[in-house]
């Protein structure tokens, strides 16, 4: 069976237990929801505040949410062993990784295209002229927080702490991917709003080498 | 009863260590076993019976020493073989919120199995949970999992069967179909390791016992009258 075939086999499961349960989503939702609502009752920005501070307290609340979500990813397929069982029936463990990261970075983007909204409403912070440029760079900040984050929840499932593990693993290594996704999104909220392919390319170029370093050692993280 | 088209996968175990810290779980286990044998594991909780089956099942990496399946295809590393191998452990193995078809669905189609929607249909049949095959495995009572993670492990018809303990939750009605399951596939070929607490069914069905004793064969015995006592070794610790 190709890696594709099993990783979309693999994704449609991904998706069926998650909208069954609604563990991830709830969570993520929930926890970004009360990070952005509250600022904004604490701190009451002005518009030009919420430019300049905004892009970095979303980036915050995602990050955050990220680490809660991420966090069950593997260690649910510990409860009844079903990553043994994963293990046992696929050729290329590869797939395994692909399917959740394909997952976590889906139910990540989704909650970050409803907070948006939600942000630009509470913060009085105009972004319809930005959307797809806006999505853009949610799309490869997420991708790279899930990437990462799924490859260290594979390896705190398996740790003592686990709690403490994966953010304590994750929150350093993502700083290039925090600071990259935050002046990429600052931009795109300034009164004369522009994309920084610079730093899109730093965003790429960092889920790349991530992506590949999961690819080539992937196998090692599920070892028990 | 169970198909079986494939031959029996011998495996050889040898100068298995696995070593946790400080700690022996296996301390060198040498083992080979014939393609079509049936042999029951013994021993007392801790003897390394669980160790033993998951890396024989390439599920956990052994600190030194070979483990290699025989078939067809020749001598092999279990990771390389072990999709033809059925597992069936501690735990279920299993998705709570998928229905017992959609757990089947899934991993019939992660190990391509020909003909899946056939083989799922009479597997479900078979261990008699056809009228619940859309319910959600969270509804379902221990010895309903425990029947679901037998068809799991026997979707892809194996040449080996790794079992651990596979009689827990089962009823004693549930342990004799399992016992006639069994038979089968070992009269069809199919290399049967089981680990088993005592004398059952199941072990009645084994030609070959081995007990483990702190991470070490303490006992190997093939047909005759030491079977009973090897097995009844650990029943009565």
């Amino acid at each position: 069976m190709s890696l594709l075939a099993t990783t979309s086999a693999l994704l449609g499961k991904e998706l069926r237990t998650e909208f069954r349960s609604r563990e991830l989503l709830t969570t993520t939702i929930v926890f970004i929801l009360l990070v952005v609502v509250l600022f904004s009752f604490t701190f009451d920005p002005s518009a030009a505040e919420s430019r300049r501070f905004g892009p970095g307290l979303l980036w915050l609340a995602f990050l955050f949410a990220a680490s809660l979500m991420l966090q069950s990813c593997f260690v649910r397929e510990q409860n009844n062993d079903t990553l043994g069982a994963l293990r046992l029936a696929v050729a290329d463990p590869f797939a395994i990784f692909l399917a959740k990261l394909s997952a976590n970075t889906l139910f990540l983007f989704l909650t970050e295209l409803l907070m948006v909204p939600v942000f630009t409403v509470l913060y009085n912070v105009p972004l319809l002229a930005v959307v797809p440029q806006l999505a853009l760079v949610l799309f490869l900040g997420s991708f790279g927080l899930a990437v990462t984050g799924t490859a260290l929840s594979a390896v705190s499932a398996q740790a003592r702490m686990r709690e403490l593990m994966l953010p304590l693993l994750l929150l350093p290594l993502l700083t290039p991917l925090l600071i990259a996704s935050t002046e990429a999104t600052a931009a795109l909220f300034d009164t004369k709003p522009a994309l920084r392919w610079d730093w899109v390319a730093i965003l790429a170029a960092f889920d790349v080498v991530f992506l590949t370093a999961v690819w080539l050692f992937g196998e090692y993280l599920l070892e028990e | 009863m169970v198909s079986l088209t494939a031959h029996g996968t011998g495996i050889q175990l040898e100068n298995i260590e696995k070593r946790y810290g400080s700690i022996y779980a296996l301390k060198q286990v040498s083992l080979e076993i014939a393609g079509g044998e049936c042999v029951a594991l013994a021993g007392r909780n801790g003897s390394g019976k669980t160790t033993l089956l998951r890396i024989a099942a390439g599920l956990v990496k052994p600190t030194s020493g070979r483990v290699a399946l025989l078939d067809a295809q020749g001598a092999h590393g279990p990771r390389n073989g072990t999709r033809a191998a059925g597992f069936v452990g501690h735990a279920t193995m299993l998705y709570e919120e998928l229905t017992a078809e959609e757990n089947l669905r899934l991993f019939a189609r992660l190990l391509a199995v020909p003909d899946a929607n056939t083989r799922i249909a009479r597997l479900l049949r078979e261990v008699g949970l056809e009228e619940r095959r859309g319910s959600p495995l969270r509804t379902f009572s221990r010895g309903m999992r425990q029947r679901v993670a037998i068809a799991r492990a026997l979707l892809r018809e194996p040449g080996l069967l790794l079992l651990d303990e596979p009689a827990t939750g089962l009823d004693p009605a549930g342990t004799q179909w399992l016992a006639g399951q069994l038979r089968a596939l070992r009269d069809a070929g199919c290399t049967i390791v089981m680990s088993l607490h005592g004398e059952s069914a199941l072990s009645a069905l084994a030609k070959r016992a081995v007990r483990l004793e702190r991470g070490k064969v303490a006992a190997d015995t093939r047909e005759g009258a030491d079977l009973g006592a090897v097995l009844a070794f650990s029943d009565a610790q």
